[in-house]
């Protein structure tokens, strides 16, 4: 083992993160006889997982028996305005069933159907009945699922403990990392023949957000740094309806599942809106009156799906735009209304855990009055980009899955997606992982001098006594990301943002910290601010660059599609591989698609 | 609106004292973010854990005008008027200021014995609504361990916590036991290591579960039930001697196949 400076671990496997994908691959990793560790911020069970509501995509045909892969495959390519990258939406949409039917052995207890098969419900932009899902805290069942499995199978999970950079071996391939405690700030070295990449999202760049402390694209940044290329960094999901009221929850999600069972979304005039915004390319399957659309919660054949179960990009589209126009709710956004459409049994029994948020935090009674929601920043499209069946990344030895990939959902995810991408492949990265250590050319040495610079680096705001508040620079950060690099972009807006970026640089480098290294939140931000730097400066390049609308990325400027933004996707790669190295843009041609996948898309189905 | 003032415990292991800050107050705001306004203007280096500020995850616990609350779902306004003191959670050990050490739950999460259903059928099993409903309700867990922090039996007597479960993992096991699919047997263990019998029915638990688990009446009632039968009826013991179940460890179950 490695002669280190710090307390030290070894493993084949290493992951970081202890969301669904990172649990996944573990579980993969451990049942092909491999050793695993597994590196969280938080305590484990608490990754942003538990707070997906809706449920858990998966074309098993229990509710829709018309449903299957093919038809999955299509409307997550649609959904994705085609930027998918269609090896992973093929893997994706013939594997999830079988993830899901996986974790019912595991434990999970789905909501079922009359003849006791696991229920699915209807979401934007899936065809067919098609999330399987408990209530509205199907996250929180994924997570509990593969935590209590993962403990089951006695593996080591170092809790509450940050990760601040990768480490290589002296040939480029990947060695482990380095890391601190933060219950103590003692820091802590890993070396492995891999390490998995499962760090989730990096929402908290932006004001308005679902996402939690931890989604400061650490693991984006990092893959970044260590030599690996990001993908589709500029399409980001805005949620369409999240709380807007009070301000301290402004952003909280509210599930789509709303919608699925029968909310709609009403403008201050009382109007249903959504039946001005249905796009060309989803006319043909979208109700024109709010009778037809009401007809099909019923019965899927008596009329076509109404225009609020839209993807979730034109959606929160829309309601900007009538927000803008002055037909907003008193605090910035629309209604939410399933009040008068369901019954109050109906509401607490599907839709529990939005009753209780809602009546705790609000003091509004879903079952009584409409919801004001808006648009909130949820999640990204964009990361690591990978190769589909092993989640191989560009540096030897380094894999990634769930958020932190990219490449799945293209400019925009289907709600449902999500939970399923991060079994599928979190199960993949632990083979690839797996596979890459059978084939034996791993790392033999472990860079410490990689090691000890981050560690300097990390320890360095304690030094200057006079810099600034870490708190301050990621409030300033949040504020200019919501302004300039929001949901409607511009190319001089871009700009500016880019610029500003520049100077937060500068303003990180002078940040001090008070206090000491145990469990101090403000140390802990200061080391999370160069990873939201770098994945905010990858954003606003890809961004800038784009210039076009598509999915989770609307320009104003270029207010739509060119076909000849739809070959390729922006590829972005660090070469200095320092946080605040320039970062760099090229063109990465979309996979090449097979003709029977092409067929599928063409299908009128 | 005035300004509020709230008296925080800060210190480590070793000892510690409250500290009391004065800072404005916004409309609809819940502890939390006082506490994080505080961290961010005046104290930097003030301690306390949370992720999703909705409620879901389950990790600000702490003890809020001495009742155990989770900070992200106690509004301010429906505090009493006057200082608001918030402490960290009284049964585990301090690390820094409102952080606690709550590792005993990971050490008992580890001795429950998994889930052992029998291998599935094509195209998935079948279970009915009404037999997952209790599992389901055992399943809203967030794991903040406000029932483990209340528990008599080991907020006032830390050495029970080496044979003494709690109120968290006794939803867990019911939750198993209960469990259409289940083939395991876990009442001996329960009764000889995991210290149901400790428990004497004041319903802490169930009072401060932020999901509403009726943990004394649905899990633990009936866990104590099943555990005396398996004791004293005649015929359970017979069919226990001639089918020889016995508990399987954690480890010995997790070895089940994936489909």
């Amino acid at each position: 083992m490695t002669d280190s400076p710090y307390e030290h671990h070894a493993y084949d496997v290493l992951i970081i993160g202890a969301g669904g994908a990172g649990l996944r691959a573990a579980i993969e990793a451990k049942q092909r006889g491999l050793t695993v560790g597994i590196i969280t911020k938080s305590l484990l069970g608490k990754a942003h997982t538990v707070m997906a509501e809706g449920g858990i995509a998966a074309a098993m045909g229990n509710v829709s028996e018309e449903d299957n892969w093919m038809v999955h495959f299509r409307d997550t390519m649609r959904g994705g305005k085609y930027l998918n990258n269609n090896r992973m939406a093929e893997l994706h949409a013939k594997e999830s069933p079988d993830r899901v039917w996986e974790l019912e052995q595991w434990g999970a207890l789905f909501d079922r159907t009359k003849d006791g098969k696991i229920l699915q419900r209807d979401f934007g932009g899936h065809r067919y009945a098609r999330l399987a899902h408990v209530g509205d805290r199907t996250g929180l069942e994924l997570i509990r699922t593969l935590q209590q499995k993962v403990v089951s199978m006695d593996t080591d999970v170092f809790m509450e403990c940050k990760v601040l950079k990768l480490v290589h071996d002296d040939a480029g391939r990947i060695a482990g990392c380095v890391a601190y405690w933060r219950a103590t700030g003692e820091f802590v070295t890993f070396e492995a023949k891999s390490v998995i990449i499962a760090t989730g999202g990096v929402g908290k760049s932006w004001k308005f957000t679902s996402n939690s402390w931890e989604g400061t694209g650490d693991g984006h940044a990092m893959a970044l740094w260590a030599g690996a290329k990001l993908i589709d960094m500029e399409c980001i999901q805005f949620h369409p309806t999240g709380m807007v009221w009070p301000v301290s929850v402004r952003g909280l999600l509210v599930t789509e599942g709303v919608r699925g069972d029968g909310g709609v979304l009403r403008n201050a005039e009382g109007q249903r809106f959504m039946f001005n915004y249905v796009p060309e390319m989803f006319r043909a399957e979208t109700a024109e009156t709010e009778e037809e659309g009401d007809k099909w919660y019923d019965d899927h054949t008596a009329g076509r799906r109404p225009p609020e179960l839209l993807p979730r990009d034109e959606v929160a589209r829309a309601i900007n735009t009538e927000v803008k126009a002055g037909r907003g709710s008193p605090h910035g956004g629309v209604y939410l209304d399933i009040a008068s459409r369901r019954t109050p049994e109906y509401i607490r029994r599907r839709l529990p855990s939005m009753y209780h948020q809602f009546m705790e935090l609000a003091g509004v009674d879903i079952t009584r009055e409409a919801m004001e929601i808006g648009p909130t920043c949820h999640y990204i499209m964009g990361g690591v980009q990978v190769v589909a069946d092993s989640a191989a990344t560009a540096v030897p030895g380094l894999f990634a899955a769930g958020e932190a990939a990219g490449g799945l959902h293209g400019a925009n995810r289907l709600g449902g997606n999500s939970l399923s991408d991060l079994v599928v492949f979190g199960r993949r990265a632990g083979m690839g992982a797996a596979e890459y250590i059978e084939a034996g050319d791993v790392a033999t040495s472990f860079d410490m001098e990689e090691a000890e610079t981050a560690v300097k680096e990390a320890l360095a705001p304690f030094e200057r006594a006079d810099g600034e508040n870490p708190y301050t620079i990621q409030h300033d950060l949040q504020e200019m990301m919501q302004s300039l690099v929001g949901i409607i972009r511009t190319g001089p807006e871009l700009e500016e943002a880019k610029g500003k970026l520049d100077e937060f640089i500068e303003r990180v480098k002078n940040i001090s910290v008070k206090g000491g290294r145990a469990y101090n939140p403000g140390w802990n931000l200061a080391t999370d601010l160069p990873s939201m730097l770098t994945v905010s400066r990858s954003t606003a390049l890809a961004a800038s660059l784009r210039k076009e609308s598509r999915g989770g990325h609307t320009r104003e400027d270029f207010p739509n599609p060119d076909p000849e933004f739809a070959k390729f996707n922006f590829a972005l790669s660090c070469d200095g591989g320092d946080w605040d190295s320039p970062i760099t843009a090229a063109e990465s041609p979309l996979l090449p698609m097979p003709d029977e996948l092409k067929a599928l898309l063409e299908e009128a189905h | 609106m005035a300004d509020v003032t709230m008296r925080i415990w800060r210190g480590d292991a070793t000892g510690g004292d409250f500290e009391t800050y004065t800072i404005s107050q916004n409309e609809g705001e819940v502890v939390l973010d006082v506490v994080h306004r505080i961290q961010a203007t005046q104290a930097p280096d003030l301690a306390c854990r949370w992720n999703c500020k909705a409620g879901k995850c389950g990790s600000c616990s702490a003890e809020i005008n001495g009742k155990p609350r989770l900070m992200c779902m106690t509004r301010m306004d429906q505090l009493p008027e006057g200082e608001v003191t918030v402490t960290p959670m009284k049964a585990f050990p301090i690390i820094r200021d409102l952080v606690t050490d709550v590792s005993f739950n990971f050490e008992m999460a580890k001795r429950v014995p998994a889930l052992l259903p029998p291998p599935m059928p094509e195209g998935g099993y079948r279970m009915f609504q009404q037999d997952v409903d209790r599992g389901q309700e055992f399943r809203k867990c967030i794991e903040c361990f406000l029932c483990q922090n209340v528990c008599h039996v080991i907020r006032d007597h830390e050495e029970n916590k080496v044979h003494y479960a709690g109120p968290r993992f006794f939803i867990r096991y019911a939750e198993l036991e209960m469990h259409p699919l289940d083939t395991n047997d876990r009442r001996e263990l329960l009764k000889e290591e995991m210290g149901l019998g400790y428990c004497n029915i004041t319903k802490c638990c169930t009072e401060v579960c932020p999901e509403h688990i009726h943990i004394t009446d649905n899990a633990i009632i009936p866990l104590k039930e099943r555990v005396v039968d398996a004791d004293y009826d005649p015929i359970a013991w017979l069919g226990r001697k001639i089918r020889r179940r016995t508990k399987k460890t954690a480890s010995e179950a997790s070895v089940q196949p994936a489909p």
